[in-house]
């Protein structure tokens, strides 16, 4: 098992020896006021065996890592109740602590068990959510991110995204060349996977709407050709091999097709909708210049898509059936990779800012534009599935790194990597169990 | 002047050395005229004029290179470059057994697929240059792998100028 490093820049310098995890992580901008909150160490039936998990250790670091939680170490707390009924809330308010979360897991078969949590207003005196949730060995770190969700949720009246993926692509020294991985993990780093490695670029992974797939554009034998791999069996499917250009894939809401970008032989990318089963691509658009980097908007009825078309790069909305293309941004010279969030109110995308390559938000309503990252080369912004927080590519020296940050900019974490140059990467949507 | 002429002599056998498949042919070993070992006899006096001969300037002479470089936010041919092109176009024209591949690169900066897109266009002004002048289709295919494969690393304009590039692979 893999040791989930959770700690402050300091902290994380001095253990960065010792870490195992490929991605670790450490807030580097946190809300102003971060609220004291408690999470008792579970209870734990057995004496002849230990807890697979120890599950309010998770929990309390899922809201460390929020920004938003400021857990009191476990030596400070003057009573450990397991049981909602054992609670002191006096006990709770001379330390300050606002919330309180306590639980236990229990046995309850050869490979299963039941977690159960409950959490409490310390001032209101008050159960807020109470849950019980069967688990395995296999997925009991999925329960427990599961209910810092639900935790989060209460607490925030944001949707917690805890029990989600990241996607991304490394690259590292390997002979004369490199070898490049693309990598799925827990949002928090653990239990990374590879789920494909070539010496040859892997670029532009994206999720399906079930996190079951994940297509990506793969340069094997010198050409790029889109692939759509299913996660769990390893199969897959090389669903474009065009002449030229074969890039840029996403995943339709429904699932059943990609918008992805096609060159032919001489050259001229354009947008097109590619059926997975069928393999027929419907031209979307047509015109001599790059258009490219296609995304869907929520209710499956237009692509927003980068285009150089009235000279340097913006970006573009079109439907589906390629009628009327649009301009959707005004502000600065170069504006590329638009993303739009799930819930439709905000476009990420990549933004000049004075020389700068910077991740920027255009908030749809009021129509203004938002820089959130303050590096120069920042690349690939993903929106998290509760349109709250964003996944980019950072540079730290000469190598990429993954950044987060809330979509109000107050909020920022780094994922530092152990591994080479990481880029690239994309948030799984919800996942269901 | 001695060490003049040794210099000279240096100069001639690093440029012959330096043609490729297409080079002027290797001189006479017996034609001495330019060699060093004259240097001792050189006094002054010495011998007459000879007949002498034009020399034409011959653009396929000289070491033909694989790499296009291009300048930022352009796929413009710069104008060294066309005669480059040109020898490729001719090789290719002559000998349909030759294929080539055209690998576009853009400069790390901005978005990814968007570089692939400016590489890519790169590779198709070579293509299009080949294709004028007589190279077929079915000789050349073109790839580009935008940022994904640079070719000096770091992040300032010496390494981006060596990035933005075309390299022409034969692949038979």
């Amino acid at each position: 098992m893999l040791k989930n490093i959770v700690s402050t820049l300091l902290i994380a310098a001095l253990l960065l020896g010792t870490v195992r995890a490929e991605l670790d992580i450490e807030i580097t901008q946190g809300a102003g006021k971060r609220t004291p909150v408690a999470v008792v160490p579970f209870g734990w039936d057995s004496t002849t065996s230990d807890m697979p998990l120890d599950v309010a250790e998770v929990i309390s670091n899922d809201l460390t890592r929020s920004g938003r939680f400021a857990p009191i170490a476990v030596d400070d707390m003057l009573q450990k109740p397991v049981d909602g009924a054992d609670v002191d809330f006096d006990d709770w308010s001379i330390l300050g602590v606002e919330a309180v979360v306590v639980g236990r897991v229990t046995q309850t078969g050869d490979n299963s068990y039941s977690v159960q949590f409950q959490l409490f207003d310390v001032f209101g005196r008050d159960q807020l959510v109470g849950y019980r949730m069967p688990a395995s060995r296999g997925t009991m770190r999925r329960v427990a991110h599961r209910a810092a969700d639900m935790i989060y949720e209460k607490l925030t009246g944001i949707k917690g995204v805890f029990d989600t993926k990241v996607a991304y692509v490394t690259a590292q020294p390997r002979g004369d060349g490199k070898l490049y991985s693309l990598i799925v993990s827990d949002q928090d780093g653990e239990n990374e996977f590879t789920i494909m490695e070539s010496t040859d670029p892997i670029m532009s992974p994206a999720w399906s709407p079930d996190s079951r797939r994940l297509a990506y554009v793969s340069f094997e034998n010198n050409k790029s050709s889109i692939f759509v791999q299913t996660l769990r069996t390893g199969n897959r499917i090389q669903v474009s091999s065009k002449p030229g250009i074969n890039g840029a894939p996403a995943f339709s809401p429904d699932g059943r097709q990609l918008v992805i970008t096609l060159g032919g032989i001489d050259g001229n990318l354009d947008i097109y909708v590619l059926d997975i089963n069928s393999r027929e691509a419907k031209r979307v658009t047509t015109h001599r210049a790059i258009d490219t980097e296609g995304s869907w908007s929520p209710d499956g009825r237009h692509i927003y898509f980068t285009s150089d078309r009235s000279g340097g790069p913006q970006i573009y909305r079109v439907s589906v059936t390629g009628s009327s293309p649009e301009r959707v941004t005004f502000e600065g010279s170069y504006n590329a990779r638009p993303r739009l969030s799930p819930d439709g109110s905000r476009l990420a995308m990549v933004h000049n800012d004075r020389g700068n390559f910077r991740i920027a938000v255009l908030d749809m309503r009021r129509n203004d534009l938002l820089v959130l990252s303050t590096g120069g080369q920042d690349e690939s912004p993903s929106f998290a599935p509760n349109s709250d927080t964003l996944i980019y590519a950072t540079r730290q020296g000469r190598d990429g790194v993954l950044e987060t940050v809330s979509a109000d900019g107050l909020i920022r974490q780094r994922l530092a990597s152990g591994q080479g140059d990481v880029r690239e990467p994309v948030w799984s949507p919800f996942q269901r169990f | 002047m001695p060490q003049y002429k040794f210099i000279v002599a240096s100069l001639l056998t690093l440029f012959l050395a330096g043609c490729g498949s297409q080079s002027i042919p290797d001189p006479d070993p017996a034609d001495t005229a330019y060699g060093s070992e004259g240097a001792d006899t050189d006094s002054y006096g010495d011998g007459g004029l000879g007949a002498g001969e034009a020399i034409d300037y011959d653009p396929t002479a000289g070491e033909l290179t694989n790499i296009i470089y291009f300048d930022f936010d352009s796929s413009e041919l710069r104008p060294e470059d066309t005669d480059v092109v040109a020898r490729h176009a001719m090789q290719l024209a002559g000998n349909s057994g030759l294929s080539v591949r055209l690998e576009g690169h853009a400069d790390e900066r901005g978005s990814r697929e968007y570089n692939i897109g400016l590489g890519e266009r790169r590779s198709q002004t070579v293509r299009r240059m080949l294709l004028i002048q007589g190279a077929s289709a079915a000789q050349i295919s073109t790839v580009s792998f935008g940022e994904e494969r640079p070719a000096a690393l770091g992040s300032d304009e010496s390494a981006y100028a060596q990035n933005r590039r075309v390299e022409i692979k034969y692949t038979n």
